[in-house]
């Protein structure tokens, strides 16, 4: 034991003299951590019947990654722990053990990864792997991916492998390849003239073994994309098309309709002046590596949300949500800095932000269930040229922010929402919709919010949010406030109250308060709160989770290295 | 088992002693041309890569607070701050009307797949890091609160001037 202390202490020592003479020779471990607790406390306001109370008390989980580089190699892994996990969370999450590890290397323009990856082509809408560890969703690749830049401006991509499932795998197996193509780098002359341009294309296929007593179904289910991106001076266009065939599943009813989106893209930037008009309609696009599959499991492509992710407490209950079976929709931002020393923008300038965004179903004429065979194969007959008449949401919103003098800034905002929760929170869809309009459950709201940021002395910071959700529909009405202290740079203080007013159940008008304390040390950063969660939505990108209402002490650690 | 705990600590030495440097990742520009991070910052000074995303609001509230301080200490110290965007490909439409908006005058560059974000182990956004000119990680900061910018640039004068970050 202690001649193999020994030499390993040796070893060490040698290993740092050289780590610290030679960088190359010890290469670069990164990693981070995190633990998230909450001891649930039982609240009968909130949830009377104790449907929501979980029988552990206590749930915990974390994780921890390692990265390892040196040079042209590098290797991970990470480590989950799920004991059990936190409400909200997919259930699917329960235990523990290693989800993700690989090893990479380069050579000779070469790419090569064996093991777990994230990758994605184009937008993703045909494909992209991604994990969001807040959300709980991780579709990560277990295979090989290959990449290459065999010629100038030329780069190459290759995928197969399967799709994580929770601790399992998906049942289908996913292979793709994509090119895209920097014509800038190929031909210096449009480089010259001040034009980007760039061309790319992908394909992917997935297998799944169907063995479907009634169906036949289609067991290789092919997708493919074209994109293009445009930039000359301070315009930029980006475009994308993507055709699935068709792909019976339990999103679309098994229907054997083939699927298509459309992206598009015009971005202007220039001068404190930014502006971006965007359009999309997708149309029976969801794709899984299984087709029974639901919620956020086993997703391939990404189709990604058109409209403004808020992060003010009151608007982030209502976020939209991509509905994968189709959507249209448009999105206008503006935003603009009016400059300073002017009469306008004040001493510091002023920042000026409009957006405008609604989605809505496409047309959908479905097929009469009395003509069977035709109902089970395409379900419904879409017209890109008509519009469709269920509104899924809209957002307007300006905001204005402005540093007033050395101590005081605010930023004011004001939001008018619609909301359909028949689809976006229910998940019903078109036909039943269609068949049943005056049954709908939709929301209409006006918000305001006043954010001011005080500096009361160097390093030492008051933060204030002012919040009003007006509605008449779903819970009411809500007014919120909410006080930061910050001490630079270790401590963190805050506490809030949201009070639902206006809520129709007289019973149900709550005060859900919440107090949170945060101290950051380099980057460690360690969170306690408590007090009461709203029943609420959690979205990030375009995917969303319901987190039921809870109670209790919550803590968080996280670090990195 | 007293000279195994010796080692131990030995080994999370060794870690913490080690000059890190950034592990080469591919980035992308604004114009869509791929980039190795390594190859983007700055060999004349201190770099300061800021990792935010458009959906991100301390973010971009570290950055806009940052922008006076960033001014004197790109002239002062030659130093030079990249804000690295980890938005997704679609959300990176957004980005340069966002960046033009907000009036940074940042060099701005994308990790759609989340590469780099990846490898130097970061949990969430925003995050800081300050590199000096030889190419070394010197400090590292997660999350934003009102101040932290004052504090980051009290880093960056001190690793201009060769010093280890009292912070």
């Amino acid at each position: 034991m202690t001649k193999l202390s020994l030499s390993l202490l040796a070893l060490l020592v040698a290993t740092s003299l050289v780590a610290q003479s030679q960088e190359t020779f010890g290469g670069q471990l990164h990693g981070n951590f995190q633990l998230d607790g909450q001891l649930y406390l039982r609240d009968e306001g909130i949830d009377p019947s104790g449907e929501f109370y979980p029988d552990e008390r206590f749930l915990g989980q974390g994780y921890a990654n390692f990265v390892y580089t040196q040079g042209n190699f590098s290797g991970g892994l990470r480590y989950e722990n799920y004991q059990n996990v936190m409400l909200g969370f997919p259930e699917g999450y329960r235990g523990e053990g290693i989800t993700y590890r690989y090893l990479q290397f380069k050579q000779d323009n070469l790419d090569i990864t064996v093991g777990s990856f994230y990758e994605q082509f184009g937008s993703g809408m045909v494909f992209r792997s991604y994990e969001e560890r807040g959300l709980g969703y991780d579709n990560a690749m277990d295979g090989v991916r290959v990449k290459a830049n065999p010629a100038k401006g030329l780069y190459l991509k290759g995928v197969l492998g399967r799709q994580r499932f929770y601790f399992e795998k998906s049942p289908g197996i996913v292979r793709g390849i994509d090119a895209e193509y920097n014509l800038t780098e190929f031909m210096p002359t449009l480089d010259s003239l001040g034009y980007r341009w760039t061309i790319g294309a992908s394909y992917l296929s997935k297998y799944q073994r169907g063995n479907d007593p009634f169906l036949v179904l289609p067991e290789n289910v092919a997708t493919a994309g074209v994109r293009t991106q445009f930039t000359k001076g301070p315009w930029a266009l980006q475009a994308e098309y993507a055709y699935k065939a068709n792909d019976p599943s339990a999103d679309n009813g098994y229907i054997y309709k083939d699927g298509n989106g459309f992206i598009v893209n015009l971005t202007y930037s220039k001068n404190g002046l930014g502006l971006i008009a965007g359009a999309k309609r997708i149309d029976n696009m969801s794709f899984r590596s299984d087709r029974n599959g639901s919620t956020i499991d086993m997703l391939i492509n990404y189709l990604s949300p058109t409209t403004q992710v808020h992060t003010y407490a009151l608007p982030a209950l209502y976020q939209y949500a991509t509905q994968i079976n189709g959507e249209e929709g448009i999105q206008l931002e503006a935003n603009y800095k009016i400059k300073r020393k002017t009469k306008l923008g004040g001493k510091y300038g002023t920042l000026i932000s409009a957006n405008y965004s609604v989605v809505q179903s496409i047309h959908k004429s479905f097929v009469d269930p009395s003509n069977d065979t035709l109902r089970v194969l395409q379900g419904y007959n879409s017209d890109v040229f008509e519009r469709g008449d269920i509104p899924y949401f809209h957002d307007f919103n300006v905001k204005v922010s402005r540093k007033v003098n050395k101590r005081f800034k605010y930023t004011a905002s004001y939001l008018n929402l619609f909301y359909n929760r028949s689809v976006l929170e229910d998940g019903l869809g078109d036909e039943a919709i269609q068949n049943n309009p005056e049954n709908q459950k939709l929301l209409s709201a006006d918000v305001f919010v006043f954010e001011g940021l005080y500096k009361l002395k160097s390093k030492h910071y008051l933060r204030s949010e002012v919040q009003h959700l007006g509605t008449k529909d779903d819970r009411g009405s809500m007014a919120m406030m909410l006080l930061e202290y910050s001490i630079a740079p270790h401590w963190f203080f805050s506490v809030q109250d949201i009070y639902n007013y206006g809520n129709p159940d007289v019973d149900q008008r709550l005060h859900y308060p919440l107090a949170s304390v945060i101290y950051t040390a380099g980057t460690s950063r360690f969170q306690m709160s408590y007090g009461r969660q709203q029943r609420g939505i959690f979205c990030v990108g375009g995917v969303c989770r319901v987190v039921p209402p809870s109670n209790g002490v919550s803590f968080s650690l996280t670090t990195s290295f | 088992m007293k000279n195994l705990l010796t080692a131990l600590v030995l080994l999370l030495a060794v870690f913490s002693i080690q000059a890190q440097e950034l592990p080469s990742t591919t980035l992308k520009t604004l114009e869509g041309k791929q980039i190795d991070i390594k190859d983007a910052v700055s060999k004349e000074g201190p770099t300061v890569i800021s990792f935010w995303a458009t959906w991100c609001k301390p973010c971009i509230k570290e950055l806009t607070a940052f922008t006076d301080y960033a001014v004197d200490l790109e002239d002062d110290f030659g130093a030079k701050v990249l804000a690295v965007s980890i938005d997704d490909t679609r959300n990176s439409a957004r980005v340069a009307p966002l960046v033009q908006g907000q009036g940074w005058d940042y060099t701005v560059l994308l990790d759609e797949n989340q590469d780099l974000k990846r490898n130097l182990g970061i949990v969430n956004v925003p995050f800081t890091i300050v590199l000096n000119k030889e190419g070394e990680i010197v400090w590292k900061h997660s999350g934003y609160s009102p101040g932290d910018e004052e504090t980051l640039a009290e880093v960056v004068e001190e690793v201009a001037a060769g010093k280890t970050p009292s912070h």
